[in-house]
């Protein structure tokens, strides 16, 4: 029996997770992906386990790959979204976190706008908390299926240069990315207009890149982030267009690529502004690989943070395997 | 009036006088009546003991926030005044941002009258600038001082409109008062939560930069050049800030600059783990700049310590930290962390720390304190300066916990406070009061 | 503290002559070849698997589908023993719906890996029927669970444990049984 690496109740975050953790999920994620090709797209390992997937943001896509990750576990799942329900309106995440505990929860998957929610939550209740986004901050299971997905292409992460393009001052999927793929021993650069790139990003290890054409140059993986569209109006870029000619992912500067890159994006994409249509559709986009991944990846961390406490896993390894 | 008293046989430390001696403080009628050896016991008085202990004027804090009218859940003047003695203070001046804010005279008034009725530390209102503090109009600020306001400001927001801030500081000087600046550049520091750096960026926490105090403190020091009124500088936090006002002082410019207990002390890390305890505006900023305003203090260019002291109900910081509100209480702690940052590691003594605490402010506010020279109010203070205590934020007087050095080891602890010759704080009583209930059980 | 002692209770040719013996008698209990799978349990029950198939292609001329499973995700104790990283991928060769399935592991003890088996299989489909091989049977069923085909029974006291070794994981084929002796 390899030895079992342990993890702790959470998962608030890569930058708290050693490489070996990290190395589990991954390798863990691997036999989740056969699951979900069978005919029946369900195990029981989570039986009987309460999920709350309690969502302040919207977001369609994370939220049904936890739903289908959890229900392929069989575990029961409840959604709470901010918009129309009267536990998430009004009520302050402390309350809501109290009442969730009296109807004796196992586990919560939170999305929230402020960074720290998912950490706030998880030193108030006892049950699992496994962070879906939280502000700016991390989307540890977002970091976790890119790796997934480029160690699927790559063999390996250690040594590779990945670069993060657009907006990484107000990217939490940039965050996870950096944490998890710094200790994973790739290398790593990020790309994109100076006010959207956060002071002191240089310390977490990261070189800056100015200009794309750049990191095309240098790169092995490019994952290109969204651009919320907000940002424009706050005044961060003059124009959608001209983000699109300078710091754009499109077919005429990833032509003079002097070998394969490959191109990775969290969705949902803005098609002509962020990355063209022919390079998210082209052969080196892995990006519905990504899709895929996403479901074995939170099946994997639901796996192991259902686990129990290492103290129990202990005490019954008195008891013989049958 | 209140028995004479003989505080007997302690170090007696006067900044105010470069005093620091062991001698007998006689205190009669509210005044410092006489100091000298071996005094005789006054007729009818109260002699009491503080050999080993150190005598010194009350300390004044320009900067505290009482949230009465309208927070009085969070901090009344009552509590706040109280809490002010528990930790050394005989004078602070209250803060406007109340709701309603202090802008009128009947408002001055009141935390006025309120003050003397709690019998406390003496509390001294500072005026708004702007009517309802929005920063269009100017307040009657004539009339404010007339009812008793000792400076005026607009803390909790710059005054923006640079227009308003050139003829506040024009118009103090016919009421010799200072005007008071939270000196804060609202475009740069945006929706910032924290210091930007490193630790935000981590943390994905919004970034307030150093230069959005910077600016504003550089534009506030020319404005007090062009007209040359009182300025004072509240909570200077940046390695920026410093260099302006050191400037702005050898250029003879009339200004003044404070910083606080927290901000001598911590750093942004402290944030780490989403720490609403660690919240306040200006934020805790990096090594470099606490190494900077430290150093200031001890070269003179800031000139003393205020606590800012900002209560908050324990609901309000226990949420997001986004949403949480900036601020954190300082007034028991004050001493207990300038002690331990400064005095301990030598780099202030014992008088100049006393200085900073109390003569300087006194005199920057023009305030009847930070003196125990014969004839002046009798506000003393009574320090245990060796006592290592940990901070224990139930026991606090203060109706608010919001500290960030809960847990931690202070050194130095008030004794005993008199504010107008009366013991308005004794610690020993609750000594006292826990010897005799071991007693009776 | 304790010691414990080592004995081999069957060796290589022991194994090997119960392996023929039941691969002998799957096929006469199948009335031949046809529609019979293989499933070996991970990790000795898939190598045991093999030498069954191997046995009954070299006495019948056929080649018997194998399969293997990982019964990982199908405990009923994962709150108390904790999650368990490594899980192998499942991998059934065919459609099993109406086929004979022999669920192959080493040693039959509780039953409880047998039931995760049979529900993890219900997943690919509906056998015909399921038999179960063991090449150990120890007793202490905690389930109404029985094999079909066993190598051989053992009676162990409670200080006694009993191991199949395999080539591949233990570099060897054989049955060891392990006492625990206060010293």
């Amino acid at each position: 029996m390899t030895a079992t690496v342990k993890f702790g109740k959470d998962l608030t975050g890569l930058e708290g997770l050693s490489v070996e953790q990290i190395a589990t999920v991954l390798d863990v994620a691997e036999p989740f992906k056969e699951i979900s090709e069978r005919p029946i797209k369900k195990v029981p390992v989570l039986r009987g386990k309460t999920i709350v997937n309690l969502f302040y943001e919207p977001s369609t896509r994370t939220r049904v790959s936890f739903e289908f990750a959890e229900k392929r576990l069989s575990a029961d799942t409840v959604n709470i979204s901010g918009a129309g329900s009267s536990i998430v309106k009004g009520e302050s995440l402390v309350d809501t976190a109290r009442n969730l505990e009296a109807m004796r929860i196992d586990m919560v998957v939170i999305r929230h706008g402020s960074s720290g929610a998912s950490q706030f939550l998880a030193e108030r209740i006892p049950s699992n908390v496994i962070n879906a986004g939280d502000g700016q901050h991390e989307h540890p299971t977002q970091g976790l299926l890119d790796m997934l997905t480029m160690r699927d292409q790559l063999g390996t992460l250690a040594g590779k240069k990945v670069c993060i393009v657009g907006d990484i001052l107000h990217s939490r999927v940039a965050r996870s990315n950096i944490w998890g793929l710094g200790k994973m021993g790739a290398e790593l650069a990020v790309c994109g207009p100076p006010t959207l790139i956060p002071h002191g990003i240089e310390e977490m290890g990261v070189r800056v890149l100015k200009r794309i054409e750049e990191a095309i140059e240098w790169a092995d993986v490019l994952n290109v982030l969204r651009l919320q569209l907000e940002r424009m109006k706050a005044g961060y870029i003059p124009s959608l267009r001209e983000y699109n000619r300078f710091f754009g992912l499109t077919v005429g500067k990833l032509e003079k690529a002097a070998r394969d890159i490959l191109i990775l994006h969290p969705g949902p994409m803005n098609r002509g502004v962020e990355i063209d249509s022919q390079v998210a559709d082209g052969p080196h986009s892995v990006i519905l690989q990504q899709v895929t991944n996403g479901v074995a990846i939170r099946m994997a961390v639901l796996y192991l943070l259902a686990g129990g406490s290492p103290e129990r896993a202990e005490a019954a390894k008195g008891g013989r395997r049958t | 009036m209140s028995r004479p008293i003989v505080l007997r046989g302690g170090r007696v430390i006067d900044p105010s006088c470069r005093r620091d001696e062991r001698l007998d403080v006689l205190l009669i009628d509210g005044r410092v009546a006489e100091l000298g050896r071996d005094l005789p016991a006054p007729d009818g008085g109260e002699d009491i003991d503080v050999a080993g202990l150190v005598v010194a004027p009350g300390l004044v804090d320009l900067h505290v926030h009482l949230r009465e009218p309208g927070d009085e859940h969070k901090e009344t003047i009552t509590s706040g005044a109280r809490a002010a003695v528990a930790g050394g203070f005989t004078s602070i001046c209250a803060m406007p941002n109340t709701r309603p804010p202090i802008d009128d005279p009947a408002a001055v008034g009141f935390v006025r009258a309120e003050g003397e009725r709690a019998g406390y530390a003496r509390v001294y209102p500072v005026g708004a600038v702007s009517i309802g503090l929005k920063g269009e109009e100017m307040t009657e600020i004539g009339e404010l001082v007339a009812a008793g306001a000792i400076a005026v400001t607009d803390d909790g927001r710059p005054v923006w409109d640079s227009g308003l801030a050139r003829r506040t500081m024009e118009y103090t000087r016919a009421f010799d008062i200072p005007f008071f600046s939270h000196s804060e550049d609202l475009g740069l520091s945006g929706a910032g939560v924290m210091y930007e750096g490193s630790v935000s960026t981590a943390l994905g926490l919004r970034g307030i930069p150093n230069a959005a105090e910077d600016v504003a403190v550089a534009r506030e020091c020319m404005i007090a050049e062009l007209t040359g009124g009182q300025l004072h500088v509240l909570h200077v936090s940046t390695r920026g800030s410093v260099e302006v006002i050191r400037a702005a002082k050898a250029r003879g410019v009339w200004v003044s600059a404070e910083v606080t207990p927290h901000h001598l002390a911590l750093t942004d890390e402290a944030v780490r783990g989403y720490r609403t305890e660690a919240k306040m505006n200006p934020p805790l900023r990096s090594a470099a700049d606490v190494q900077a305003v430290r150093d200031a203090l001890v070269a003179g260019v800031i000139d003393c310590i205020a606590t800012d002291h900002a209560p908050h109900h324990y609901e309000d910081k226990e949420r997001e930290f986004d949403d949480a509100p900036f601020g954190v209480i300082g007034l028991e702690t004050a001493l207990g962390v300038s002690m331990r940052e400064l005095v301990v590691g030598g780099r202030l003594d014992l008088i100049e720390l006393i200085d900073r605490l109390s003569t300087r402010p006194a005199r920057i506010a023009r305030l009847p304190a930070g003196t125990l020279v014969e004839g002046s109010p009798a506000d003393v203070v009574v320090i245990d300066p060796d006592e290592r205590w940990v901070c224990d934020a139930s026991r606090f007087l203060s109706l608010s916990r919001n500290t960030p050095f809960a847990g931690e080891e202070l050194v130095g602890r008030v004794v005993m406070t008199l504010v107008g010759g009366r013991v308005v704080y004794d610690r020993r009583d609750d000594r006292k009061a826990a010897r005799e209930g071991v007693e009776v059980t | 503290m304790q010691s414990q002692s080592n004995y081999i209770v069957m060796d290589e040719r022991a194994v090997r002559r119960a392996i023929a013996r039941m691969a002998r008698e799957i096929v006469e209990r199948n009335a031949g070849t046809a529609g019979l799978v293989l499933v070996g349990i991970h990790r000795r029950g898939v190598e045991l698997a093999e030498l069954l198939a191997d046995e009954i292609t070299k006495v019948e001329g056929q080649k018997i589908p194998l399969g293997t499973l990982d019964i990982t995700l199908y405990r009923d104790d994962l709150s108390v023993i904790g999650p368990r990283p490594v899980i192998a991928s499942s991998d059934i060769p065919q459609h099993i719906e109406g086929r004979s399935v022999v669920i192959v592991d080493d040693v039959c003890y509780t039953g409880r890996t047998v039931r995760a088996a049979m529900d993890h299989l219900a997943d690919f489909g509906r056998p015909a029927r399921i038999f179960l091989c063991v090449l150990v049977d120890r007793g202490g069923r905690e389930l109404p669970i029985q094999p079909d085909f066993v190598g051989r029974h053992f009676d162990l006291t409670p200080a006694e444990d009993v191991a199949v070794l395999v080539p591949a994981e233990d570099g060897q084929l054989g049955v060891e049984l392990r006492r625990t002796e206060p010293d």
